[in-house]
């Protein structure tokens, strides 16, 4: 098989488009119960695998096309009343949409599916098509197929004479006769119509008509099926040659006999060079639109600007010049924004994929648990959103294995037999918040501690505070799970999660109360490339903090900095005592700058930053404005600096650092366990 | 060896075992870098210091949307340093370091001649006995009877030394 460029593209659509239908399929699957056979959603669930089918099959991925038959059989008896959607078939069509996904993931990379799976799953349908429970007849079938030798052996003599506008519908007779010719042995005579005439050929029209023998263990249906799409705009005729006597085994020897002939697939697929996952997205046309017309109007506001530039006809316009600015501006940031939009999609994918992992957790662990979701439309970046799909998962299983009880605690506790997770999506002020909670048992902070101070997290005798306590969960290597589960518990995750949302310039809070449940919520920024900054001036540098780090700032005298052990500082804001430092010290900036005598007076600016729930306090010369801020990497061309996130551009060309608040915090809190633990004891 | 460094045909260039060498002028001496390496020379600008950094290393500069280290060569040589003045340029090279490549400026008194060195005459550097550093020196070479050093720019920014620094 030759693959061009143009293939692979196509290739890499149909791939895209497939996944959406495999997730199609599967959300529609978990919104089925035995009680509710919404028929709607049963549709629903057919049209996925019936285009995914048609798709496969024009590809010549006939592995998946022929298994998804089976699957689509069964589909369409549900849909015509003929079965009923009982647990065992959603389980079964549940595992066969598994292996769909293996196999256009395997067929996309050019590795092997689990074949072994598949196999067995393609057992568990051909049983369900049988109406029989164990699954013995299909191999058996399956070899007949091989050898093509016996069995219901049929052949049909089939008439096609298609529309002469076929093509421009897109359709193409030769995947038509490569069906066919997948489903057994076939020969092909093609003639001109009648009413084809040289003179007043159209190059775009068809004017041939096929006359197709078909030999092969095959039903009329399976054939008709083959036309399904051009049957409106063809004429086909199906006639049996001769007929053979039985015929029992009817679905089942279609699905067998396509999915054997595909033996030779994977090997052709194996020449193929390997397509490079670019990373594509899909975007909605408003979207694009919007981006367009912001384009336009950008540009028609340069050339009113441009004007002004001319002296000729408004040189002297200084009011209307500055109108002008001041819709560029406008304009700019909203082009920004809307570019960002395009990056932007909706946690809901994301969140639906959940549905699966909680009900196939429950089973297994025996709970009964309800997933509520809210907030499914609040958009992320995509990379946000792909980097946060891991975390997520460890977060929801987490939740599952440790939070929620099983149903006899949870009635014993008074509570509903059914636990729930809620997950939530949703804005706030600059961030997006994902939420994960539970009403299950909450976590026990007396174990928790028992354990630090076990592992040696802890020094015996510390005095910490309830969110410290609860934080220690994020701590690498603890777990208090008594026994370790398959499922979690082994105590890697937790940090890894922090560090996850962390590297994204998130930060994660815990909440928690013994018997009634625990949240996580997990604050994201908008966006990785741009941040809203303050800037500040310390020394004569101008320095940049996300304005989402800053809690607030205050005017500090001399006398209300403590010294503790000697050498740290600390400040009492309201009830807690917070590590403060200075920036030029931290910085190694010497002190040379012209403005230490401010310390002197009236006081000195303290801006007080949070991460992960760590309050920390910073000494800046001064508050400069605030601004939008483009990141740009300091390791780029140079290394990783710490306690720097990076380094921006500023209006006037020069290069301001941006601090990291999150890396400050956390090494003044390794600064603080190495030394004496007395920080709330001053 | 070519005495008409400037004056290149397209023959000049194919030519195998020569190479084209930017010069530039640092306390009376004349330097050598590989002009493939060199992206630009620009005018002394402002630059924005860096905490935990090198002393040698006086800041970053926003080089048309890239953030560039800028390096004072006078203090990397451990040379006296002097007021910068209008000569004073900053010389962007691309370096290669194990792990990535990198643009970094280096700041130097005076550009200079664009000269044309054959590799085969270029001289390693003499040994003396570890009181000189030389190990950004890639070897010594003569061009209209002036002596040319020749620079390993690859060893400037060496990371070694700059987490060490950094680490304190």
């Amino acid at each position: 098989m030759s693959l061009d460029l143009d293939m692979a593209e196509i290739h890499a659509i149909f791939f895209e488009e497939s996944a959406e239908g495999v997730d199609v399929m599967e959300s529609g699957l978990l919104n089925l119960t035995p009680e509710t056979t919404d028929i709607e959603t049963i549709n629903n669930i057919f049209r996925a695998a019936h285009s995914m089918k048609g798709g496969a099959a024009t590809f010549g991925f006939l592995d998946i096309s022929g298994f998804t038959h089976g699957v689509e059989t069964i589909l369409d008896q549900m849909r015509s009343s003929q079965r009923d959607a009982t647990e065992e078939v959603i389980e079964v069509l549940l595992a066969s949409v598994d292996c769909i996904r293996d196999m256009l993931n395997a067929a996309q990379q050019q590795s092997e599916a689990d074949k072994a799976n598949i196999d067995s799953v393609q057992r568990r349908i051909d049983a369900l098509l049988n109406n029989e429970t164990a699954a013995v007849k299909a191999p058996v079938d399956v070899k007949k197929v091989t050898q093509s030798s016996s069995g219901a052996l049929k052949a049909w003599k089939i008439h096609y004479a298609p529309d002469g506008n076929i093509f421009k519908t897109g359709n193409e007779p030769k995947r038509l006769l490569r069906e066919l010719a997948s489903m057994g042995e076939i020969s092909v005579i093609s003639t001109l119509s009648k009413d084809a005439d040289f003179e007043s050929m159209d190059p775009e029209s068809c004017y041939t008509c096929w006359d197709i023998e078909l030999r092969g263990e095959v039903e009329k249906d399976a054939i008709l099926e083959v036309f399904e799409w051009v049957s409106n705009q063809s004429e086909v005729r199906i006639e049996a040659l001769e007929v053979m006597a039985e015929h029992i085994v009817v679905p089942i020897s279609e699905s067998a006999s396509v999915s054997e002939t595909k033996v030779a697939a994977p090997k052709q697929l194996a020449t193929q060079s390997a397509p490079k996952d670019s990373g594509s997205i899909r975007v909605s046309i408003d979207k694009i639109d919007m981006l367009l017309n912001l384009v336009g109007e950008l540009v028609i506001t340069q050339s009113m600007l441009a004007r002004f530039g001319d002296r000729d006809t408004g040189g002297n316009d200084t009011q209307g010049l500055r109108d002008g600015l001041l819709v560029l501006e406008r304009h700019t940031r909203e082009l920004q924004e809307s570019a960002m939009q395009i990056r932007m999609l909706p946690i809901g994918a994301s969140f639906s994929r959940f549905k699966r992992l909680v009900r196939d957790m429950s089973t297994k662990l025996g709970k009964k648990v309800e997933l509520q979701l809210s907030g499914e439309n609040t958009e992320l970046d995509k990379t946000v959103l792909e980097k946060m799909s891991d975390p997520l998962v460890h977060l929801v299983r987490n939740s599952l294995d440790h939070g929620i009880e099983m149903p006899a605690d949870r009635i014993a506790a008074g509570k509903p037999e059914t636990g729930i997770l809620h997950l939530s999506a949703y804005h706030e002020g600059g961030n997006i918040v994902i939420k994960v909670s539970d009403d299950g048992a909450g976590l026990n902070q007396k174990k928790i501690l028992e354990k630090a101070i076990e592992r040696g997290i802890v020094a015996p005798g510390e005095v910490l505070s309830d969110d410290q306590i609860n934080n220690l969960i994020f701590q690498p290597g603890f777990s208090t799970a008594d026994k370790v589960s398959d499922l979690s518990g082994r105590g890697v995750g937790m940090d890894v999660v922090r560090r996850n949302i962390m590297d994204l310039g998130g930060r994660v809070d815990l909440q928690s109360t013994l018997g009634k449940g625990s949240t996580l919520k997990i604050r994201l920024p908008l966006t990785l490339a741009i941040l809203d900054g303050q800037l500040v001036r310390v020394g004569d540098q101008v320095y940049i903090f996300s304005l989402l780090s800053i809690v607030e700032t205050v005017l500090v005298s001399k006398g209300q900095i403590s010294k503790v052990v000697g050498t740290g500082n600390v400040y009492r804001l309201r009830e807690d005592y917070i590590p403060v430092i200075r920036l030029r010290e931290a910085f190694d900036m010497a002190s040379e700058s012209l403005f230490s005598e401010s310390e002197e007076k009236k006081g000195e600016l303290l801006v007080v930053v949070e991460s992960d729930g760590k309050k920390m306090g910073l000494f800046v010369d001064e508050l400069l404005e605030q601004q939008q801020v483009v990141i740009k990497s300091l390791e780029e061309n140079y290394l990783p600096v710490k306690g720097l996130a990076g380094a921006t551009i500023l209006g006037d060309g020069n290069v301001a650092l941006i601090i990291d608040v999150p890396g400050l915090v956390h090494s003044m809190d390794m600064r603080q366990l190495e030394k004496t633990p007395q920080s709330s004891a001053a | 060896m070519s005495n008409e460094a400037l004056q290149l045909s397209p023959s000049d260039m194919l030519h195998a075992d020569t190479n084209q060498y930017l010069t530039f002028m640092l306390n009376g001496e004349e330097y050598g870098v590989e002009i493939l390496r060199v992206q630009g020379i620009q005018g002394w600008d402002t630059v924005t210091p860096i905490p935990s950094s090198p002393r040698y290393v006086l800041g970053v500069m926003n080089l048309r949307g890239a953030i560039v280290p800028i390096i004072d060569l006078r203090k990397r040589f451990d040379m006296d340093s002097i007021e910068f003045g209008p000569t004073t340029v900053i010389i962007v090279v691309r370096v290669e370091s194990t792990d990535k490549g990198r643009t970094i400026g280096m700041v130097v008194d005076a550009v200079s001649e664009v000269y044309r060195v054959d590799e085969q005459t270029v001289q390693a550097m003499p040994d003396f006995g570890g009181s000189v550093r030389a190990d950004f020196i890639k070897g010594l070479s003569t061009v209209d009877d002036k002596m040319l050093i020749l620079l390993d720019i690859d060893k400037l920014l060496t990371i070694k030394e700059v987490a060490a620094v950094a680490a304190a």
